[in-house]
């Protein structure tokens, strides 16, 4: 295959950045986009050029270190997938393709197509958790029996990857689905009941603090993810804030 | 200098009571005048930093990935073993303790392997306890699978996201510390030396990634959990980053380097389908609980696959050979990870291989989608004999199981594995060797400590499944907390260790000299153009199965690429900025040098054990030959300057819970 790469090039956060084109050849169709990407960079670096910085890690959709809008969506063209999962057969001789990074206020460029989410993780630090030691001097695991059905949705949401998808597919760029999961998956267990109140508070003004924006239901978010969370999660999210708020 | 394991005396179960009971504790106030530096923040690093912090220590914790959330232990897919015996079938910490040092070949030491079954039951309850969504059965509580080299079913498991589960669980524990500022946590962060003050381990070198920054951090003691070295073979089931080079860099610092050559290829993976391939991809042990494996039985019939003319479909019951559940009736497809990948190796060199390299054996769930289909049938009362509804019924059970690991096939090959077996092939995966430890978890340099993968104290000649998850979590979470604090109690008086210190001069001009010579170096190959190089050595020659030829030739060739990297190596851009080719180039530097010590410790183990296969030692049907008179112990190898000049020291490994027979599956 031959392709046209229009790449977004910028050498650091101050930098101001640009499309810049690239042709390439001998691309294969059971290459991964990634692939794709290594084979364009061994060429930047014999041609004496600068590679692409583009994050990446596990290779297999689980680890979320690896972002691309392509073409104008998050993760490229197919669904279900990551970008490292997304395979060059999606893609037909002679197209061009556009690659940028996730694009969000809270997730300024580092380098080229790598993202600073750590905004990400500071929501989490406000409350992402359950307050128990981990001592190990804790209850059997079976002594609270939980309903496999609230047990599941909770794993559902639970396997959320916290790459940004759903911020970089969002018009208002909002973090609500990734937020939504997390207070989820708490929610819906008993061991996350008990600090539920201040979990859906903490975590929903970290939020705002970080920059992000408001949920307006256009459902891009669920669309794009590549772990299939659902919208459900966001509902859940707002109604434990409406009751956490009532209490506080 | 002698190796003392630190073994506490006393019968084997009770030896980490008696332990625990015993060391010097330090107390409460006194913790926060200490800190702790932490590589890796993957199941080992991760739980071991939140606990530390608990309890009251200073932590100072480090990964190369944008968040610790991503370390690879996300990737575990299968499991987590467990001693509960919530099933009734038999099991116990004795039982769990017995297959595991079994599983390993006895290559591994007992009184580590005690104490980690001992303290696995402990795992389930705390990641319940921090609401890891483990799956259930329908009253509620904890299901459990069967995972290879055991006869009960011990494996706690999130369908095909344990590793994801478990990890998000750590993570959960860290972030609660990161806000309460007991832990400080740097991202994009490598850890490039280690910092030795008065012969103790003070401090680290790491560069920040995204500034180019080249940092001093010190501590009282230094936890490396950065995990394994599968990727000097380049192709593996590893994460790209995954890398071993803060393992690396203390060894050249003084830590002994114990059995590299123990390295664990697993049966099931999705095949290398060209030269662009950059990773292969791992589909869980845990199908092997429904799947069968088999090849045809014929040669004509693979031949005729192979070029197309004929589908797995085409071959009826008479024509497939199960090879496991032929040669080992007793476990069948669910024998230990290093039996399955060399029988599937050798269907594959005899030409039974199924697609178009010849390396490739099926994975079928056909019969398991029937059984479970009826089964269905039954319980809702449906006609049994329908096969349309049976295979419908069967494919929901099988997807609600499975279905993330179908699916991730599904994209990479472009095959449904719901109506056509998958192709899988043996790929590396784990690896068992790594820093040795004393029963304390500290390696040979006083204060430097090495939990998880990156030490090789619990699975000697090869890990059985769902047992790298619990070890992860068992010397983060339970173990090292406590080893730790008996080593840190004289230094409680001791405050601040200073980083303007020669010591810490020394390490920095170590660093910055070796990342200035890469930018400076001006070469025509990348480094990835070595890597791969380096990884097709070992594939070929350290591989499934080594004999002393192509070790001794592995060990010319590696030398000789890490003459022509260093000469030839090209890395663009600046030092002082964000450069994923220089991060490449100083860890493709460590793998070319633990390549050769790799390939010099699998030529002096002049037996087969686990994974650990020499064709020269073999039973009359091709099974592994052990040498229990003269290889009984740990290669634990010392630093000398370049790997060949290293030198060996012998760790004896006593079995007095356990005897010595050979492994049998049959």
């Amino acid at each position: 295959m031959k392709l046209t790469l229009k790449i977004w090039r910028q050498k650091n956060a101050q930098d101001k950045g640009a499309m810049v084109d690239y042709k390439i050849d001998g691309i294969e169709p059971d290459m991964s986009f990634l692939e794709m990407l290594d084979v364009f960079n061994e060429q930047q670096i014999n041609a004496g050029g600068d590679p692409v910085a583009f994050d990446h890690d596990c290779r297999e959709g689980i680890c979320g270190m690896c972002s691309l809008f392509i073409n104008g969506e998050a993760h490229g063209p197919d669904r279900g997938v990551t970008t490292c999962q997304l395979h060059m057969r999606m893609f037909k001789d002679g197209d061009t393709i556009t690659i940028e990074p996730f694009r969000s206020v809270a997730f300024p460029v580092v380098k080229d197509l790598v993202v600073n989410r750590s905004s990400f993780d500071r929501i989490q630090h406000a409350g992402g958790f359950i307050s128990v030691n981990t001592s190990g001097n804790t209850i059997d695991a079976n002594t609270i029996p939980v309903n496999k059905v609230d047990a599941d949705h909770a794993f559902d949401a639970a396997t959320c990857i916290g790459c940004g998808a759903c911020v970089a597919s969002c018009k208002n760029g909002s973090a609500m689905l990734f937020v939504g999961a997390k207070v989820s998956q708490y929610a819906l267990l008993p061991q996350g009941k008990i600090e539920a109140t201040e979990r859906v508070l903490n975590m929903v003004k970290q939020m705002d603090e970080e920059g992000f924006g408001n949920c307006t239901n256009t459902g891009a978010c669920e669309v794009e993810c590549p772990k299939g969370i659902s919208l459900e999660n966001i509902a859940r999210m707002n109604r434990e804030y409406l009751s956490a708020s009532m209490k506080g | 200098m002698a190796l003392d394991s630190k073994i506490p005396n006393g019968p084997i179960a009770d030896k980490w009571t008696n332990y625990k009971d015993h060391i010097n504790l330090v107390n409460p106030a006194n913790k926060r005048n200490l800190d702790i530096i932490v590589v890796g923040t993957g199941l080992a690093g991760g739980s071991a930093a939140a606990t530390l912090a608990e309890l009251g220590y200073n932590v100072k914790a480090f990964c190369f990935q944008d968040s610790p959330r991503r370390a690879h232990s996300i990737a575990a897919q299968g499991g987590i073993n467990a001693a509960k015996n919530y099933k009734g079938d038999g099991d116990s910490v004795y039982r769990l303790f017995y297959d595991t040092v079994k599983g390993g070949d006895y290559r591994a030491r007992e009184s580590n392997v005690h104490r980690l079954a001992e303290v696995s039951s402990n795992i389930i309850d705390q990641c319940v306890a921090q609401g890891v969504p483990l799956a259930r059965e329908y009253g509620g509580l904890l299901d459990n699978r069967s995972f290879g080299g055991a006869l009960v079913s011990r494996t706690f498991y999130a369908q095909g996201q344990t590793g994801q589960q478990l990890l998000l669980g750590a993570y959960s524990a860290m972030n609660r510390q990161i806000g309460r500022g007991k832990i400080k946590m740097h991202n994009r962060h490598e850890m490039l030396d280690l910092v030795i003050v008065d012969g103790k381990a003070r401090g680290i070198i790491a560069r920040n990634l995204i500034t180019g920054e080249i940092e001093r951090h010190s501590a009282h003691a230094v936890v490396i959990g950065s995990g394994g070295y599968g990727n000097v073979f380049f192709l593996s089931t590893n994460a790209m980053g995954s890398n071993a080079t803060a393992a690396w860099k203390i060894h050249k610092k003084g830590a002994f380097f114990a059995n590299p050559c123990y390295t664990q290829i697993h049966p099931t993976c999705i095949p290398v389908s060209g030269d662009h391939q950059s990773k292969l991809t791992l589909m869980s042990e845990s199908l092997r609980n429904d799947g069968r494996i088999w090849v045809p039985a014929k040669a004509e019939d693979a031949k005729a696959i192979r070029e197309g003319k004929k589908s797995a479909k085409d071959l009826v019951e008479a024509d497939r050979d199960y090879f496991l559940e032929r040669r080992y009736p007793a476990f069948g497809n669910l024998v230990p990870r290093d039996v399955a990948s060399r029988a599937a190796k050798e269907r594959c060199d005899a030409g039974f291989g199924v697609n178009k390299t010849g390396e490739a054996v099926y994975l079928d769930f056909a019969a398991a989608v029937q059984r479970y289909g009826k089964e269905q049938a039954h319980i809702k009362g449906l006609d049994e004999s329908d096969s349309a509804l049976v295979t419908k019924l069967g494919t929901d059970v099988v997807r609600s199981k499975y279905g993330n690991l179908f699916q991730m096939y599904y994209k990479i090959v472009d095959e449904d594995p719901y109506t056509s077996p998958m192709m899988i092939y043996p790929a590396v995966h784990y690896t068992m060797g790594g820093t040795w430890v004393d029963y304390n978890l500290m390696t040979t340099i006083p204060g430097c400590f090495s939990i998880g993968e990156s030490n090789f104290s619990d699975h000697g000649a090869n890990r059985l499944g769902a047992s790298a998850l619990m070890q992860g979590l068992a010397d983060g979470y339970f173990v090292l907390p406590y080893t730790i604090g008996a080593y840190l109690a004289p230094d409680i008086k001791l405050g601040a260790i200073p980083t303007n210190t020669p010591e810490f001069d020394a390490a920095e001009k170590g660093v910055k000299d070796q990342i200035e010579r890469f930018m400076n170096n001006n070469g025509t190959q990348s480094v990835d153009y070595f890597h791969k190089k380096l990884g097709k050595i070992m594939w070929d020659k350290v591989g499934m199965a080594r004999n002393a030829k192509g070790l001794t030739e592995a060990i010319a060739e590696i030398s000789a690429l890490r003459e022509q990297f260093y000469k030839e190596v090209r890395v663009p851009g600046t030092d002082k900025g964000f450069n994923q080719e220089l991060e490449k180039a100083t860890r493709v530097a460590d793998f070319l040098e633990l390549g050769e010590l790799f390939a010099k410790d699998a030529l002096h183990r002049n037996e087969s054990c686990g994974g650990h296969f020499r064709e020269e030692y073999q039973t009359e049907e091709g099974e592994a030959l052990r040498d229990d008179e003269n290889f009984a112990y740990v290669a634990a190898w010392e630093y000398k300057g370049k790997p060949s000049d290293a030198v060996l020291h012998k760790e004896p490994l006593v079995f007095e819970a356990i005897k010595l027979v050979q492994r049998n599956y049959k």
